[in-house]
């Protein structure tokens, strides 16, 4: 007995004292990336008309990548991260619009994925944010698992950014294969413009308030932790003023395009004139940019740009392609710069 | 109030009783007024019966397994009845059996419903959020609520209608609710069983007396007086003490929380191990917890811990008055009591032919009097049919129309004096409790009611504190008050900011509210709609402590509040300024402002203020909708606007 409990209180002896954790070591990176297969472009830009559907744009947008199967291999666990943050409806434009999300979980499982969790850690009530979103129904229809984040899918760690250390975070976003950034261009008045960066405060679980002390460093923190395989911008209908919540359709207008590249800061750099903000406006991007997350400067990202046309034809670079042609049968090659579509 | 029994003595003819046991030397006729204490072999007549047919004739040295052959023997064995040995009506065994499959069946019921009420979403759902079936349905159909808010208000409020199929149940079956139905009674019912008074065990002298009728009982007639005479002033109070008010209340704010804190603490700790197939079974665990039982994170209540005490001293009582509840407090039960005098069908006694072996009261629920030789309290009645099922002599029967005179009448049992002095008491308690600090005086700034609520005096003739809204509240924003509404709103509906904000589109409370305390509005009501000329419910206004403010006093960015403030446009306004820091350095901040024309006091502003303990913006009443006097701004003044 006695040498039991003398060896427990030595096995268990604690001197006591008070010290903080240690403050230094590398940063924490989760990195998502695919190795670069040459895809023929980083940066897509669809611009649609009032009666293209965002399901046609974002398949489109996807295909000037180079296609979903460059970014998501067979049996793949995708993680989806849409802006599902408030409790509005699509038509205010606060969230994702769901039928952006549907099409990007159509596209991953075409590209054989497994399975395809889509979730976020809301800032209203989670349940209504998602149902009210549209998000869960649509996402659920295309058959991609709806997650409510609940406190026990959070694991606190240490992120050790500059303003960001020790933090819960959403254990699902990180846990996957492949995370593709899904967020909707928008205002917001502190940040002043918010999408894809951002979009990454919705992996954070605890008193997220504090952050806006120093929202450029934490949002530049978070994009440093977060390195996503594809970032597919919403701006079918985009928030202009009273961002990031909105709430009255006055405040959003319709601008139908979609925006998708590998780079987070790329996407952000061209989503903002959308606003009428300029990326030099936004310190997050230039903190982006120093710590090479990626470049301001989209246009060297072989950018590609296609219009839709209102009788179904696509113009790509100078390209009329007609209605019924699939996506996939135009041709892309660096080596001849025109492209053409395979019969 | 009398400890002792006081049975209502049967003057009709009484026969001669012959001796239960008829090995023994007969005795003469039992008194038939109170019989004496029983050994307790007469009230357990399995353990008898099982001891005689194991005893050889012959006097051997039994052998050491006899005993347990005895035991596993009388398990497969039907007992021998004692007595005449006539068995009970088919029927009689058969409802029975029905009366515990109904309470199993609705106990199951109430608690679906209590963990439904909360909205969980889904992929069906649309934008439009309501319950998909009436969750506060047994508060519905308690006549004890529609009785007190039909005194207050002179009005049925919508669906309080259907308490009057529950009236109807009572006229006919007497107070079957109470023994077939109410989830409160189930639990006692449960729990006497359960923990069963110490000194009697389970069966015995002392727990036939806990059985017979005592003076006590009478209790919850007066408190149903006062409380229907507090109705008739003004005041729901009696809520308090509605036993389906106390389920959602206890259960819902205190049990519920309790265990998905326990569940949650304990799967963590597995989860925190470093064996993975704990960690993966613990999140599986939780997984299935969520998406049935619990919620997805903890829910807290304010003074929560006084309603789960209560809670507690209440089911521990059964332990020396079985069916404390029902027996002594409660007033539904007292309400169904008054009309189950006039049910259809009741008690018939054959006095003649009882024993007084007292089989009857071992497991009477209503303490009503069952034995011969006394009347029947046909109010206290629960039906249970436990009686009639025990009864070796067919002495009991239940039956449509019985001889009203073996029935007690009201007069025989209430007394006048004490039936006008409980009633004058709550006729007292409103004017002292609203002479004191609420209502009209010195009204709490921080008493947020409820978006949809009607004005405070009205809300007092209609809140009985059943706590379905706090239930509901997917935000954990409605809480049962402690003294902040003074000592009539005790565990009345406020609003706690700082623990959860009201959500803007969300209006769940008012649509489970069953007395319209909280009025049933739609989503335009509570947002209000400019084009229509709608003005959005407010519910408070929200205010900024200068202070304790990053951006107005400590030079730092933040106005998260203005982030989330959910009007448009926007009640909180920021004005950009560039201000000094310590070193002169001018620093540009945002400082909000508040638009007391624009704000609804959903108090999301306060929710996420960063500044933790104390925040810098707060809500208080003033400006809500439903006053007319807790005002800021003459009505046509235009705040912050040319």
């Amino acid at each position: 007995m006695l040498g039991a409990s003398g060896l427990i209180a030595w096995r268990r002896y604690d001197r006591g004292g008070w010290s903080v954790g240690d403050q230094g070591g590398p940063r924490e990176v989760r990195d998502y990336r695919v190795a670069d297969h040459g895809g023929p472009s980083d940066f897509a830009v669809i611009r649609g008309t009032s009666a293209s559907r965002p399901a046609e744009m974002v398949r489109h947008a996807v295909e000037a990548l180079g296609g979903m199967r460059r970014f998501v291999s067979r049996g793949d666990v995708v993680a989806i991260k849409p802006n599902i943050g408030w409790d509005r409806t699509p038509i205010q434009a606060a969230n994702t619009n769901p039928e952006v999300v549907a099409a990007v979980v159509q596209l991953v499982f075409e590209a054989g994925a497994r399975r395809v969790v889509v979730t976020d850690a809301s800032c209203n009530d989670p349940g209504r944010c998602f149902q009210r979103s549209g998000i869960w129904s649509r996402a659920h229809a295309a058959g991609a698992e709806v997650l409510l984040p609940a406190e026990h899918r959070f694991r606190t760690m240490r992120l050790r950014g500059e303003v960001l250390d020790e933090w819960p975070v959403y254990r699902t976003l990180i846990e996957a294969d492949k995370v593709i950034n899904l967020p909707v261009a928008k205002h917001h008045n502190l940040a002043k413009y918010t999408a894809a960066m951002k979009n990454w405060y919705g992996t954070l679980g605890g008193r997220r308030n504090r952050l806006h002390q120093s929202i450029d460093m934490s949002v530049a923190d978070l994009a440093t932790f977060m390195r996503p395989t594809l970032t597919v911008l919403d701006a079918v209908r985009v928030l202009l003023r009273n961002g990031p919540q909105g709430g009255n359709v006055d405040d959003t207008q319709r601008m139908n395009a979609i925006v998708a590249s590998t780079d987070q800061v790329a996407v952000d750099a061209y989503g903002c004139t959308l606003i009428g903000q300029r990326p030099e406006n936004l310190a997050y991007l230039r903190i982006g940019e120093e710590r090479r997350l990626g470049t301001r400067d989209w246009h060297t990202l072989r950018p590609r740009e296609v219009a839709l046309r209102d009788d179904g034809a696509t113009e790509r670079y100078g390209l009329i392609v007609p209605a019924g042609v699939s996506p996939s049968d135009v041709a892309f090659d660096l080596h001849h710069p025109a492209p053409r579509i395979i019969t | 109030m009398s400890d002792l029994p006081r049975p209502l003595p049967w003057l009709g003819v009484i026969g001669q009783v012959p001796a239960l046991d008829v090995s023994a030397p007969s005795g003469g006729p039992v008194s038939a007024v109170l019989p004496a204490p029983l050994p307790v072999e007469a009230a357990a007549p399995e353990v008898t019966m099982a001891t005689a047919a194991a005893a050889p004739e012959v006097r051997a040295e039994p052998p050491w397994w006899a005993s347990v052959v005895s035991k596993v023997r009388s398990k497969f064995k039907t007992p021998k009845r004692p007595g005449s040995g006539l068995p009970a009506r088919k029927i009689i065994v058969w409802l029975r059996n029905a009366r515990r499959v109904s309470q199993t069946g609705f106990l199951l019921l109430f608690l679906f419903l209590l963990v439904r009420t909360e909205f969980r979403g889904g992929f069906a759902g649309g934008a439009t959020v309501r319950m998909p079936y009436p969750v506060e349905g047994f508060l519905l159909a308690d006549p004890f609520v529609a009785l007190m808010t039909f005194l207050s208000t002179h009005t049925i409020y919508r669906a309080l209608w259907w308490s009057v199929g529950m009236v109807a149940l009572t006229l006919i079956f007497g107070r079957v609710f109470c023994g077939w139905i109410c989830p409160f009674g189930t639990l006692h019912h449960f729990f006497a069983w359960l923990i069963p008074n110490p000194q009697g065990a389970t069966t015995g002298g002392r727990r036939v007396k806990a059985n017979m009728t005592h003076g006590y009982q009478n209790a919850k007639y007066y408190l149903l007086g006062a409380f229907l005479v507090a109705a008739v002033c003004g005041s729901a109070i009696g809520g308090l003490f509605d036993p389906i008010c106390i389920c959602v209340r206890a259960i819902g704010l205190a049990v519920l929380p309790a265990a998905n804190y326990i569940s949650g603490r304990g799967l963590d700790g597995l989860s925190q191990t470093n064996i993975h197939a704990l960690q993966l079974g613990s999140d599986a665990t939780r997984d299935a917890l969520v998406a049935t039982v619990m919620q997805p994170r903890q829910y807290f209540f304010h003074q929560t811990w006084v309603i789960g005490a209560l809670l507690f001293v209440v089911l521990l009582a059964n332990r020396w008055i079985p069916r404390f509840w029902c027996r002594v407090l409660c007033p539904l039960g007292a309400t169904l009591g008054v009309i189950a005098r006039y049910a259809l069908v009741g008690m018939e006694k054959d006095h003649s032919k009882c024993t007084d072996c007292n089989l009857c009261l071992v497991d009477c629920q209503g303490a009503d009097s069952p034995q011969g030789g006394v009347k029947h309290r046909h109010d206290e009645c629960h039906v249970c049919l436990n009686c009639e099922v025990a009864c070796p002599e067919d002495v009991i029967k239940f039956t449509f129309l019985p001889k009203r005179t073996s029935l007690a009448k009201a007069q025989d049992t209430l007394d006048r004096r004490k039936v006008l002095t409980t009633a004058l008491t709550g006729a007292a308690v409103l004017p002292l409790a609203r002479t004191s600090d609420t209502i009209d005086s010195n009204y709490y700034d921080r008493l947020i009611r409820p978006p949809g609520s009607v004005p405070e005096r009205d809300f007092m003739e209609r809140c009985i504190r059943c706590a379905e809204c706090m239930k509901v509240c997917p935000n954990n924003a409605l809480h049962p008050a402690f003294l902040e509404s003074g000592i009539e709103g005790f565990w009345t509906p406020i609003l706690i900011p700082r623990i959860g904000y009201c959500e803007p589109t969300c209006v769940l409370c008012g649509q489970v509210c069953p007395t319209g305390a909280i009025q049933k509005i739609n989503e335009t009501q509570k947002l209000g709609d400019p084009v229509r000329h709608i003005e959005p419910i407010k519910i408070g206004t929200a205010f900024y402590d200068h202070g304790r403010c990053l951006p107005w006093s400590m030079a730092t960015p933040c106005i998260v509040c203005e982030e989330f403030c959910p009007t448009s446009p926007k009640a909180i306004w920021v004005e950009e300024v560039d201000t000094p820091d310590r070193n002169g350095h001018p620093v540009h901040v945002q400082r909000p402002h508040v638009d007391p024309t624009l704000c609804i006091g959903c108090g999301a502003c306060e929710k996420v203020c960063p500044v933790q303990d104390r925040p810098a913006v707060y809500v208080t009443s003033v400006g809500e909708s439903r006053s007319k006097t807790n005002v800021i701004l003459l009505e046509t003044s235009n705040y912050n606007r040319s």
